[in-house]
């Protein structure tokens, strides 16, 4: 029962919950989210683009990353990247990667798939008209994006991109399978080292909804707000 | 690059000694695909009901709805997982706690249960975005007929969107069955812990992951096709 749940166990481990655990979670997050982000915009575009070759190639990234369980992107990553290492640098042995730069790589480039959606409905929500009216003007395909699409695409789609973001804060506490020390990592190592899995667990899921809660409240208020009335 | 391939891997015995590791994966598979369908019966359930609650009139029922979708959406999966799993038991009265934690299969009855609950706030944020797709006037008409509030919902509301929210429906349910791997966590054995142990025990790390990958998109492709069959089957002749 929970009348000895034990409040001070919390409180020495909260230094290490949050000045480790935390900061990993939040760094990671926000690292993820832009990399995503870019790499999603660059996406997007390339399924987008209709050229042969590049647009199936976008198409069947996304897809398959969609597909596939974040637990299992995260082992294949896991492996991989020790051998993307090797090949880029041309060394001849799997390099070593750290725990935090793995993690970054894999979040990067399973969101980019999430993000990719996103962003593509988000430059299909600008009209035609506007590309033809850059194209008019004599605006190159960077040019008109840069300046023209991207910039209402990203406006159009801020909450929803936000949104993902908060739910790849809560992925993240998915490296837990890694056995890396992120904030649900932090805090089931004090759980298991203390015997306190009730006090721990419970704090970790009452931390995790008011960060999340109230960032949803957040992106709920900023849609109210960047919403463009047309 | 210096990685020892080995295709035939998967006909070989594998160290648990009840066959092959293509026989491992598949249990794994088997396990995945059970999982995600018992937690569904669960998540369509609860999901239906809370998404309901949200669109009734009365304000206890909204409230009621929307605390549990706030809850189990804002709290990660994981976490979830190891409540059920770890504080559950802990927390219930002894003589109870203690028959949860002896229980046979006790990980494929937590999983089924988490992932039913968490799921469930989805598809009550489809169900509600379903109903107030419907126009106005067809709850209005269903009143006018005469209608109950529970055979509105039964008659009128819910067989229109259902239908609407086919679609999202579909996403949920594949969002379901690839969250069965967070299970693995608990000691699940299903697909993504197969193949882990499975790199384990061989350290064929690639084609244990391959095979994995091929699995999750072949029922991802079995479940889209299914999807568009029922779409297919349950459209009402001439509308839209």
């Amino acid at each position: 029962m929970l009348s000895n749940f034990d409040f001070s166990v919390i409180l020495t481990a909260l230094p290490y919950l949050f000045g480790t655990g935390m900061v990993f979670t939040l760094s990671l997050t926000a690292m993820a989210a832009v990399g995503g982000v870019i790499l999603g915009t660059l996406l997007a575009m390339a399924r987008l683009s209709g050229i042969p070759g590049v647009w199936h190639l976008a198409k069947g990234y996304v897809e398959l990353c969609r597909s596939l369980p974040l637990v299992l992107v995260i082992f294949w990553f896991y492996f991989l990247v020790p051998y993307i290492g090797a090949y880029v640098t041309g060394a001849a042995t799997p390099i070593q990667v750290g725990a935090f730069p793995s993690a970054l790589i894999t979040f990067m480039a399973f969101e980019a798939a999430y993000f990719a959606e996103i962003m593509r409905a988000g430059i299909q929500s600008v009209p035609k008209g506007q590309t033809a009216a850059a194209s008019a003007l004599g605006m190159n395909y960077w040019q008109t994006m840069g300046h023209v699409v991207l910039p209402q695409a990203f406006r159009n789609m801020l909450p929803l991109l936000l949104t993902q973001t908060i739910v790849l804060f809560q992925d993240t506490s998915l490296v837990y399978v890694l056995s890396l020390t992120d904030f649900m990592g932090a805090a089931s190592k004090v759980a298991q080292r203390d015997g306190r899995l009730v006090e721990m667990y419970i704090f970790a899921a009452v931390v995790y909804f008011a960060i999340c809660f109230s960032a949803s409240l957040l992106v709920r208020r900023l849609q109210r707000r960047v919403a463009i009335i047309r | 690059m210096n990685y020892n391939w080995n295709w035939s891997i998967f006909f070989e015995p594998s160290p648990e000694g009840t066959g092959t590791y293509a026989d491992m994966l598949l249990s794994g598979l088997y396990w995945t695909v059970v999982t995600a369908l018992c937690a569904w019966v669960i998540a369509f359930t609860l999901g239906s009901l809370m998404g309901v609650l949200r669109t009734l009139p009365s304000r206890t029922a909204n409230a009621i709805g929307t605390t549990y979708v706030e809850i189990f959406r804002n709290v990660p999966l994981l976490v979830q997982m190891f409540l059920w799993y770890f504080v559950l038991p802990e927390i219930l009265p002894r003589g109870i706690g203690d028959a949860v934690k002896q229980m046979p299969d006790a990980p494929f009855y937590t999983a089924v249960v988490c992932l039913g609950f968490f799921t469930a706030s989805r598809v009550a944020e489809q169900v509600r975005a379903g109903i107030q797709a419907l126009p106005r006037g067809q709850r209005m008409a269903a009143t006018a007929m005469g209608f109950t509030t529970a055979q509105t919902y039964r008659y009128v509301l819910l067989p229109n969107a259902y239908r609407i929210i086919l679609p999202p429906m579909t996403s949920e349910f594949l969002n379901n069955l690839k969250n069965t791997s967070v299970a693995l966590t608990i000691g699940l054995l299903e697909l993504t812990g197969r193949a882990r142990s499975m790199q384990e025990f061989s350290f064929q790390v690639f084609e244990a992951f391959t095979a994995a990958t091929i699995l999750y998109v072949a029922i991802n492709l079995v479940v889209v096709v299914c999807a568009s069959v029922l779409e297919r089957s349950v459209a009402i002749p001439g509308q839209r």
